[in-house]
């Protein structure tokens, strides 16, 4: 079924002209219709409008249109429902954006359609990217493919469910501080956030400006090898973009890691840590170990205080940006006898619990006289946190750590404990503080029930090539990422 | 410190944002729990450090100033909840 393809072997498939984009297309929206009632990855696709864009992928085949230069040429590729798409819903799952309508193509939407990707479907997420669960969503919860009664983690959970359960070839989330790893983590497929600045933001809905990156859900390294090297780039729309060149990220897959260092920070490998993650973990440090990598201890001692200052700097940034949703200019409106009362009638109506709570938060913390207490503490802090790692990869190539403490948690069971959620990012908040890549990478399973537990690689800015060879390396000696969930959900 | 409590009341109105009574209430609460949390920043010494803001710092980023293609009028619009004439319709500002 073409469904379960990765990109590189799809590609290799249409360029044989045995199969058409047309039939990978269908075989996805296939699967949708089969197993989407109860993972509900998806809050809505445009079936004509993927196969109108598989049709011009066809007679671009027929030209010999994959050998050249379009490495995505029939691809499908879902998007999170964060990144605008020209013609299609963008809601962020959340209420407040009412029927919104993108009227432009996000930069990496520009970027995959000029490689020949097919992009399609709205995935679910938590409203406005917060959240650890995909709970927080206006349209309803996401379930785990491996089992449905547990979370898909968050906040791309709908982008991890629909690679896990083979309803598209790839996907695009975004990460402010894990939401593409921790779900890739829970739901077993590979979750690249890249560093910040390599791949541009035009067109991504802002949540942290100084933490949010796009990224990519696929079913191996390689693959999101391809999709990097589609996506990133300088761009004159975003002025955070970097203008830093784009290698061809899959020629760094060579196998070898032989002498490469790999960092293992002791304070990662402590509380909360379920056994079972840590002994999956263990096996996949000592697998590096027998690939010829040198594993050498490290600290990074601010760790415990990454989480606090992520809750301060995220929430103060989003409770800016999330004040242009205020019903004048797009969106629902809830009508008030004057503008204030517009505004807040319209919030009030339109935001989740879990947004409210962050944008409250976040005014808190900036408002007058507390700001020096808080949000420039936290910054201050950020800076000793990106010390930290700065001081580390001057003697690592990479850092290896779980990606989660624990595999995925029952829906529901941390839902009305904001802080414990908050807190199942511990082993992933940090990259997004220093701005660095990160990686995960499914690594083992748990016994009962099976569940997926990920491995997360971090590298310096701009180290995605070493994140990608190693992570290629370890996924040809190992079979983790083969498997697939069960094939009918319950 | 540890038993800081949030305005809810007054922050909400700061943020534009309306909160039934249940809300607010939640919100001191669990704000309460987060507030005892991240006070543990105050165990640092930070004394020197420079603050980050941005993780890549790129400052005095430019572009020509050249005019180039922009959203059409009708596209900007498309997406308001109440428009007329090419405008976006409030309710009365001044008196």
């Amino acid at each position: 079924m073409l469904n379960q393809l990765t990109i590189s072997e799809l590609t290799a498939e249409l360029a044989t002209r045995k199969v058409s984009a047309r039939e990978a297309v269908q075989s996805c929206l296939d699967q949708i219709a089969r197993v989407d009632g109860k993972i509900h990855a998806f809050i809505s696709h445009d079936d004509a409008d993927a196969l109108a864009q598989a049709e011009a992928a066809d007679k671009l085949l027929a030209q010999g249109g994959a050998n050249a230069g379009l490495p995505l040429l029939g691809v499908p590729v879902a998007i999170k429902d964060v990144i605008a798409v020209k013609n299609q819903p963008l809601n962020c799952g959340s209420k407040i954006l009412g029927r919104f309508v993108s009227p432009y193509d996000a930069t990496v939407i520009e970027k995959l359609r000029a490689a020949g990707a097919i992009v399609f479907g709205r995935l679910n997420m938590d409203e406005f990217a917060m959240g650890s669960s995909t709970e927080n969503s206006a349209f309803g919860v996401t379930h785990n493919p491996w089992d449905p009664t547990r979370i898909p983690g968050g906040s791309s959970g709908g982008s991890a469910a629909a690679v896990a359960a083979d309803e598209t070839i790839a996907a695009l989330g975004s990460d402010t501080g894990g939401s593409i790893r921790q779900p890739a983590a829970l739901c077993g497929c590979v979750g690249l956030k890249p560093t910040y600045g390599r791949v541009s933001r035009y067109g991504l809905v802002a949540f942290a400006s100084s933490l949010d990156q796009i990224g990519t859900f696929t079913k191996n390294i390689r693959d999101a090898a391809t999709m990097l090297s589609v996506i990133s780039g300088p761009d004159a729309r975003d002025s955070t973009s970097v203008p830093q060149p784009v290698p061809d990220y899959t020629a760094t897959l060579t196998g070898d890691i032989k002498g490469l260092k790999l960092g293992l920070p002791r304070e990662y490998m402590v509380g909360g840590l379920d056994a079972e993650v840590k002994a999956a973990v263990d096996a996949a440090v000592k697998q590096f170990e027998k690939l010829g990598a040198e594993i050498v201890e490290i600290s990074l001692p601010h760790t415990d205080y990454a989480v606090a200052t992520y809750y301060i700097i995220a929430t103060a940034e989003a409770s800016a940006n999330l004040a242009r949703f205020d019903g004048i200019r797009y969106g629902a409106r809830v009508d008030g006898n004057d503008p204030i009362e517009l505004y807040s009638k319209t919030r009030g109506a339109g935001f989740g619990a879990e947004v409210k709570r962050r944008i409250i938060l976040g005014t808190y913390v900036l408002s007058s006289g507390y700001y020096d207490a808080y949000y420039l503490r936290a910054q201050k802090v950020r800076t000793l946190i990106r010390q930290d790692f700065l001081k580390a990869f001057e003697n690592v190539d990479a850092i290896v750590t779980p990606t989660s403490p624990t595999a995925a948690f029952k829906i529901g069971e941390k839902a009305d404990d904001p802080l414990q959620m908050y807190l199942s990012d511990i082993f992933t908040i940090s990259c997004n503080l220093a701005g660095i890549c990160g990686v995960s990478l499914p690594c083992g399973f748990t016994q009962s029930p099976k569940l997926p537990i990920g491995l997360q690689l971090l590298g310096k800015p701009f180290g995605e090539e070493i994140l990608l060879r190693l992570g290629h390396a370890y996924e040809q000696s190992t079979p983790w990422h083969r498997e697939k969930p069960p094939p009918d959900p319950r | 410190m540890a038993s800081a409590e949030i305005d809810v009341k007054y922050v909400a109105h700061l943020a534009r944002l309306a909160l039934t009574p249940d809300e607010e209430k939640k919100l001191t609460s669990q704000l309460g729990d987060i507030l005892g949390y991240i006070v543990k920043l105050k165990e640092l010494e930070v004394a020197g450090v420079e603050p980050t803001a941005h993780a890549v710092p790129m400052v005095n980023v430019t572009r020509p100033d050249e005019i180039r293609p922009s959203l059409p009028h009708d596209e900007a619009l498309r997406n308001a909840p109440a428009r007329a004439n090419g405008l976006f319709i409030v309710p009365k500002i001044v008196e």
